[in-house]
């Protein structure tokens, strides 16, 4: 460290991190609900027909607003799990072809899912040790071009080495764009929140550049070129329309080995030490800025791995002017699962499935696919909103009262 | 005469505490009733309930024979009571007019600000009450003494019959504590009333014309400080007797184990915090430093244990230089650290006992292999650690956040205890403890102390240096003014020299050690 640390007051990142990990179990599951339940008012609300019903009289509209949620969740239901009729069908008949159609939304939601569950543990990751990673994204943007660069230059390679060189290119660009910013907090004390947004910038940039430039296809343009079939994931329906891929179960394993890391080892007892206290961290001979450092890039390697696994096991070549928002669905995951690894598994699979899903639900029934954002952003207001109250009004939750002596 | 407050049966319950349980008082007008406990016997949750932060489960609060609803702050204001926190709620950059008409600005026409009118009134109250304040003073150029009187000034701007004192000496030096008694009785005199919260004997034996004693909620008694006596004030308020006086040996200094030589340590803005001091510490001895807060000791300790740096100047440890040393290293030379500020700096509050017991040792056998830690070792070390400090928890899980002060405070005694010290640097141990977890951890020192070990005590507490310490050395404005024998000098002469008045220190050596009478 170059600098004492001043005896700052509690940053509003401190406070808001503080706040949210006291919602308990019950806050987030009435969240969850509440969420559902004013996002179908809304999708209620924004359908025209609804307005002709109530017209008609107040029953009708009531009963039509019912019908119209019913159908908007029922098939929200059945585009991320799929027709349980239908599977059953297939079930029963035990071909091969009825079994991937029935189970096919299921298993895409999972590859959705994927994304999801390694960025939410990157932030949780971060969190974990006071770092606010809110650059996911583009540390996601970066590990995937780069992961793509590395599967089509080089060729003739053996899947078995080209897969690990590429995922291990794109974890390392991952890497990088976490340790700059993570360098820069520990260095020179300027905000991790800040630094990590402006490199998200650089690398939506930088990625554009390289896409329309040096990497760019010359038969198709604005896009890069494909990567060697022996850089491909391997995928378990090869051959079929199913793009579950090994990725899946990559996302696990890591989920499982930072769990591992911050729980079980003395690198997680730094992290985590440094993450609730930084002052008690120092005055324990815990190197807090090595901390940082370390976690924004660990963080920045998981999130460049997500965009690396995406590249390899779905996509094939980036395009220009990609939103995939997985980094920034990350930071609602992570909190949501109160930042544990193993949660972030279960709050990724909600989100993949809600994205998946609602493709169906738009095409099913023109309820538009923004009413999930919608609903997200109300799940995560509700857990938050105590949270941001308390914060801008710098109030403290009442102490629960000690034991007495 | 009917009193002007009276408390009749006020209860308070918190989750799994009775914080108040039934408790009536009654304060006489003009009188000073001093509410004596240990920290969490309720005088704190009683007066907030007096003043509105609470609301009680049951009981009233009559004034002046009339019932009242208290429910806010405001109200309390209204009915003529009013609290001198113990943190002041002063803005510094404003004038002390500023300060004290915020919240009930006097105007003129249009909205503008009558400061002149105001800053009068202030005048006035200041001579009223011979406070002795210039009404267009910035309240960050006035001492900690005259701030806490610009407190007492806003309550009677308001017009505040009834007084209520936080603590209000636990800032202050002993000259400013005698300043404080007489303003109270200055107050007093005039017909004010006054509730004086404290858990300082001594204070109490001083200045209060009543004594309430409160223990678990409830009043456990009731004294006049004439026919009082201090050791069973002390049994009263704990619930069991106390030794007041620390029982020690004299020192058998051994081998130097910290050196000091010409240190000077610069803030951040390049003032001068601690000022060319040289001194040593050695085995088998307590040297003590005694001080108003902030005149450097914060920032010695500091740079002592590595957590800041030094600009010149030399620090060894047993003979090993540390100057430059991170925290961990001087951790490893068998230096252990009592910080000042345990919330802050000692305790990982959210995480578990156990988890704290190790803070700084969790990287080593057998708490760690490689980089996997052990759970089975730490939870085994929570458990001895727990039992051999009388650490009261329900298990070695629970989160550090949930105990009191004092077990807090054990928790990281035992941590630092636990391993084998050559030297201890402990700052403010006591501070904000009651008086059964002062007595343990004092013992705990002697006792480290009388096995060889180096022992630095930093503490605003007189008492608690004058008690512990073979030498003491006050630090005025960043300098050691003078180091002395604890046998040869006198509280007065210490307080003297703790406002920077070097006066000669008499040297009469008592040839008996004279225990002395007074407590914490």
């Amino acid at each position: 460290m170059t600098k004492e640390p001043s005896p700052k007051k509690e940053n509003f990142v401190n406070v808001f991190l503080e706040e949210v990990s006291r919602s308990s179990l019950t806050i987030i599951v009435l969240a969850i609900f509440t969420g559902f339940l004013l996002g179908g008012i809304l999708a209620a609300g924004t359908t025209p027909e609804i307005y002709d019903a109530f017209e008609v009289s107040f029953g009708k509209g009531i009963s039509e607003s019912l019908k119209l949620i019913w159908e908007t969740y029922s098939s929200l239901l059945m585009g991320s799990f799929g027709n349980p009729s239908k599977m059953i069908a297939a079930v029963a008949s035990g071909e091969t072809k009825a079994l991937q159609a029935a189970f096919k939304p299921f298993l895409e939601s999972l590859v959705v899912t994927t994304p999801y569950i390694f960025t939410g543990v990157a932030v949780a990751l971060g969190f974990q040790a006071g770092v606010f990673n809110i650059g996911a994204e583009g540390q996601l943007y970066m590990g995937a071009i780069m992961a793509a660069w590395a599967g089509w230059t080089f060729k003739g390679l053996p899947p078995i080495v080209h897969v690990p060189l590429a995922l291990a290119v794109g974890t390392l660009t991952g890497f990088v764009w976490g340790f700059i910013p993570g360098w820069l907090k520990a260095k020179t004390g300027a905000h991790e929140v800040i630094n990590t947004i402006m490199m998200n910038y650089i690398a939506f940039n930088f990625s554009e550049y390289l896409i329309r430039g040096p990497f760019e296809d010359p038969e198709t343009p604005f896009k890069t070129r494909f990567i060697e079939e022996s850089a491909h994931l391997y995928r378990f329906f090869e051959g079929t329309s199913l793009r579950l891929h090994i990725g899946l179960f990559i996302a696990l394993a890591v989920a499982v080995i930072i769990w591992y890391i911050l729980y079980k080892t003395t690198w997680g007892f730094e992290f985590r030490s440094v993450g609730l206290n930084p002052y008690a961290s120092k005055y324990a001979g815990i190197n807090s800025s090595w901390v940082t450092i370390l976690a924004l890039s660990l963080s920045g390697a998981i999130s460049g791995l997500a965009g690396a696994v995406e590249m390899l096991g779905v996509n094939f070549r980036q395009t220009q002017a990609l939103s995939t928002g997985y980094g920034f669905d990350a930071i609602a995951i992570a909190l949501l699962a109160n930042n544990h690894p193993l949660l972030c598994i279960i709050t990724a699979i909600l989100f993949g499935f809600l994205r998946h899903g609602s493709r169906v639900m738009q095409i099913n029934t023109g309820i538009p696919i923004d009413i999930i954002s919608i609903l997200q952003a109300f799940i995560i207001f509700f857990i938050a909103a105590p949270a941001i109250i308390r914060t801008i009004y710098r109030l403290k939750e009442p102490k629960p009262a000690n034991e007495p002596v | 005469m009917a009193p002007i407050l009276e408390l009749r049966g006020i209860t308070k319950r918190f989750p799994g505490v009775l914080a108040n349980d039934h408790i009536d008082l009654k304060l006489n007008q003009g009188e000073i009733l001093a509410l004596l406990g240990e920290n969490g016997a309720g005088k704190t949750t009683l007066m907030n309930i007096l003043y509105g932060l609470y609301a009680p489960d049951e009981g009233e609060i009559i004034i002046k024979g009339k019932p009242v609803q208290v429910k806010s702050p405001t109200d309390a204001i209204r009915a003529g009571i009013g609290m001198v926190h113990q943190h002041f709620m002063l803005i510094p950059v404003f004038s002390v007019t500023e300060n004290v008409m915020l919240g009930e600005e006097y105007t003129r026409a249009g909205g503008v600000l009558d400061t002149m009118r105001a800053a009068n009134k202030v005048k006035e109250i200041s001579n009223q009450f011979k406070l002795n304040i210039d009404p267009y003073a910035l309240i960050e150029d006035l001492p900690v003494g005259l701030q806490q009187r610009v407190e007492i000034i806003k309550l009677l701007f308001r017009n505040a019959e009834i007084l209520i004192m936080d603590e209000p000496s636990a800032v202050l030096t002993p000259q400013e504590v005698e300043e404080l008694f007489k303003i109270m009785h200055n107050l007093i005199a005039q017909g004010k009333s006054i509730i004086f919260i404290t858990h300082k004997l001594r204070e109490v034996m001083e200045c209060a014309d009543r004594i309430l004693v409160i223990r678990s909620g409830k009043v456990v008694g009731e004294a006049v400080p004439s026919s009082a006596n201090p050791k069973k004030l002390a049994a009263m308020m704990v619930g069991r007797p106390v030794e007041l006086n620390v029982q020690k040996e004299t020192a058998k200094p051994g081998k130097p184990v910290l050196n000091v030589e010409n240190l000077t340590i610069l803030a951040k803005n390049k003032k001068v915090e601690v000022d060319d001091i040289s001194f040593e510490v050695r085995a088998g001895e307590i040297l003590g430093v005694a001080g108003v807060q902030g005149n450097g000791q914060t920032e010695l300790v500091r740079c002592l244990t590595g957590l800041m740096k030094a600009e010149s100047g030399k620090i060894s440890i047993l003979g090993k230089e540390t100057t430059h040393s991170d925290p961990r290293e001087i951790t490893e030379l068998g230096v252990a650290h009592i910080p000042e500020d345990r919330q802050k700096d000692g305790l990982v509050l959210q995480s578990p006992i156990q988890d704290n017991l190790v803070l700084n040792t969790y990287y080593q056998k057998p708490f760690a292999k490689g980089i996997v830690l052990q759970k089975d070792a730490i939870i085994k070390n929570a458990k001895n650690l727990v039992r051999a400090f009388d650490i009261r928890t329900t298990g070695p899980g629970v989160p550090v956040s949930g105990l009191s002060g004092g077990n807090q405070q054990k928790v990281i005694v035992a941590r630092e205890f636990s391993r084998p010290i050559k030297l201890l640097i402990a700052s403010q141990p006591t501070r904000g403890l009651d008086v059964g977890s002062i007595e343990y951890i004092h013992r705990r020192l002697i006792e480290k102390r009388d096995a060889g070990c180096a022992i630095l005590l930093v503490s605003t507490e007189l008492d608690e240096v004058m008690q512990l310490a073979d030498r003491i050395a006050v630090m005025y404005n960043g300098k050691i003014l003078t180091i002395v024998d604890a046998d040869l000098v006198t509280k007065e002469e210490l307080g003297l020299l703790m406002a920077g008045i070097t006066t000669k220190i008499s040297a009469k050596k008592r040839k008996a050690r004279k225990v002395r009478e007074i407590v914490t």
